[in-house]
């Protein structure tokens, strides 16, 4: 390899590293605060506005979750099962779901207080958990912890544990019990379903 | 009279057809048949009763109002949680609690206003049933409790002795009030009331997200159980971190890789379930 040859792969490099050293707890908090800063002033996604909910996540939110990690969890043994288009398939159904969900999720927000906790873990970990707590009136407050793993474009986020409960592990059970009854082709019609009926729902 | 009869019916019908079919089994959930029938009887009274009342009662109670009658409620729970702490070994915690019972009880005007939060004293959530898990009782089978919904065998024995210590049902009679019968029964229908309106938005979303209802409400339930037993630092599950690490690879030789050991019926769960030791706090 000539200098230059070493000078120009520095060179390229060198940015995409500076990219990705914002730290895990930093992009959560960052990205958060975003987008509850945006509902705040947004009348139509408090009263509701599907559409534009979505359109936030996808923008906002989305590009921080490595959701072929999700998906892969999600399906345990049985990844191996299925063909490279089966799995593509999963991929994009599931994270259809996932958006409709926290979409939904994202507006009943009512102002509650997001206390973000001191993260876990040491400073050269690859893969970590960012902890939060939404405050509730009258209640005791609801954790939401953020499972994840350094990659080459950052930090991404593969699970998501609200009040104990990961995600990854509860659709673990249904993905299992979906493929032993119907196949993998199954799962995916029954994925496809459940966000054809969602749309339709909600618009 | 017709409606009550029908949803029996309906509760006959559904129970013949739960035993016939289990859609998922898993080791935690021998009743299944027995199970889904309950889950199904729930959702049917859910949706003729609690929800409409929990819904008018958002509707009618501006927000303000909810949060008070629910710190109400949840203060004349904190006493129990502080004796629960006590059981379990948890003696700071049980001050805490204590504390806050205290301080909303009077700064806080009967319990209207949760100052205790504000002091930095959170709350807790324990039950009887969580600290039988941490004297070492096993889990027991699922079991959906009618109405209440999910529980385990272990839980619903928990919740017989949380009821002795129900304070809205047992102070009128501690406290030998007039028309005792008529506090009992409206305190105990605010607070079902009430507890129902705060899940609203936590249902819909359980409707949005879930391929199969059932199942995944009793998935999340043990999870949110051990979460709550372990008080919020459960020891990750054998199965938790199994993933293919590279997502995209080609369908390789099938031979070359090793699968994932995934517990076939998550045996390990149950394993996992024991007790806290005390010193762990």
């Amino acid at each position: 390899m000539t200098r230059a040859s070493l000078l120009l792969a520095a060179a390229l490099i060198a940015p995409a590293a500076f990219a990705q050293d914002t730290a895990p707890d930093t992009l959560v908090k960052g990205v958060t605060q975003e987008v509850l800063g945006v509902i705040k002033q947004d009348r139509d996604i408090q009263a509701g506005n599907q559409r534009k909910t979505i359109a936030l996540v996808e923008e906002k939110v989305l590009p921080h979750f490595n959701f072929a990690r999700m998906t892969a969890l999600a399906m345990g043994p049985n990844w191996r099962k299925a063909t490279p288009e089966q799995q593509k398939a999963l991929i994009d159904q599931f994270r259809t779901l996932l958006v409709r969900t926290y979409s939904s999720a994202l507006s009943s927000y009512r102002n509650q207080v997001i206390d973000f906790k001191p993260m876990r873990g040491q400073a050269g970990d690859a893969d970590v958990i960012v902890r939060s707590e939404v405050k509730q009136p009258g209640g005791e407050p609801v954790s939401i912890d953020y499972s994840m793993e350094k990659t080459p474009g950052g930090w991404k986020v593969y699970d998501v544990v609200v009040g104990g409960v990961s995600l990854v592990t509860t659709y673990r059970e249904t993905f299992t019990n979906e493929v032993r009854n119907n196949g993998v082709d199954g799962l995916i019609k029954a994925l496809a379903d459940k966000n054809r009926q969602l749309e339709t729902k909600n618009g | 009279m017709t409606r009550i009869l029908r949803l029996a019916a309906a509760v006959a019908m559904a129970a013949l057809a739960g035993c016939s079919t289990v859609r998922s089994p898993d080791s935690r959930d021998p009743w299944e048949g027995v199970n889904r029938a309950t889950f199904e009887f729930n959702d049917g009274f859910d949706n003729v009763l609690m929800r409409p009342l929990a819904e008018g009662y958002r509707f009618v109670l501006p927000s303000p109002a909810r949060t008070a009658v629910a710190n109400f409620f949840s203060n004349l729970n904190d006493p129990w949680v502080a004796l629960n702490q006590l059981m379990q070994g948890k003696v700071e915690r049980a001050i805490d609690d204590l504390g806050r019972f205290v301080w909303n009880s009077t700064f806080g005007l009967i319990g209207l206003i949760d100052v205790a939060s504000d002091m930095g004293l959170q709350k807790h959530k324990e039950d009887f049933g969580q600290t039988l898990a941490v004297w070492g009782v096993d889990f027991g089978p699922y079991f959906v409790l009618p109405i209440l919904g999910p529980s385990s065998v272990r839980d619903t024995g928990g919740l017989a002795v949380d009821a002795f210590a129900y304070l809205p049902w047992q102070i009128p009679k501690w406290a030998d009030f007039d028309h005792r019968v008529t506090w009992q029964w409206s305190l105990t229908g605010l607070d079902l009331v009430q507890t129902r309106a705060s899940l609203l938005d936590a249902t819909d979303l359980l409707e949005q997200a879930a391929l199969d209802r059932y199942a995944f409400l009793r998935n999340a339930y043990f999870q949110r159980r051990r979460n709550l037993i372990y008080d919020g630092n459960p020891p990750p599950l054998p199965a938790d971190k199994q993933s293919d690490p590279t997502p995209f690879a080609d369908p390789a030789p099938r031979g070359a890789l090793v699968e994932p050991a995934l517990p076939p019926n998550y045996s390990a769960v149950l394993a996992v379930d024991a007790p806290r030791t005390v010193a762990a706090r």
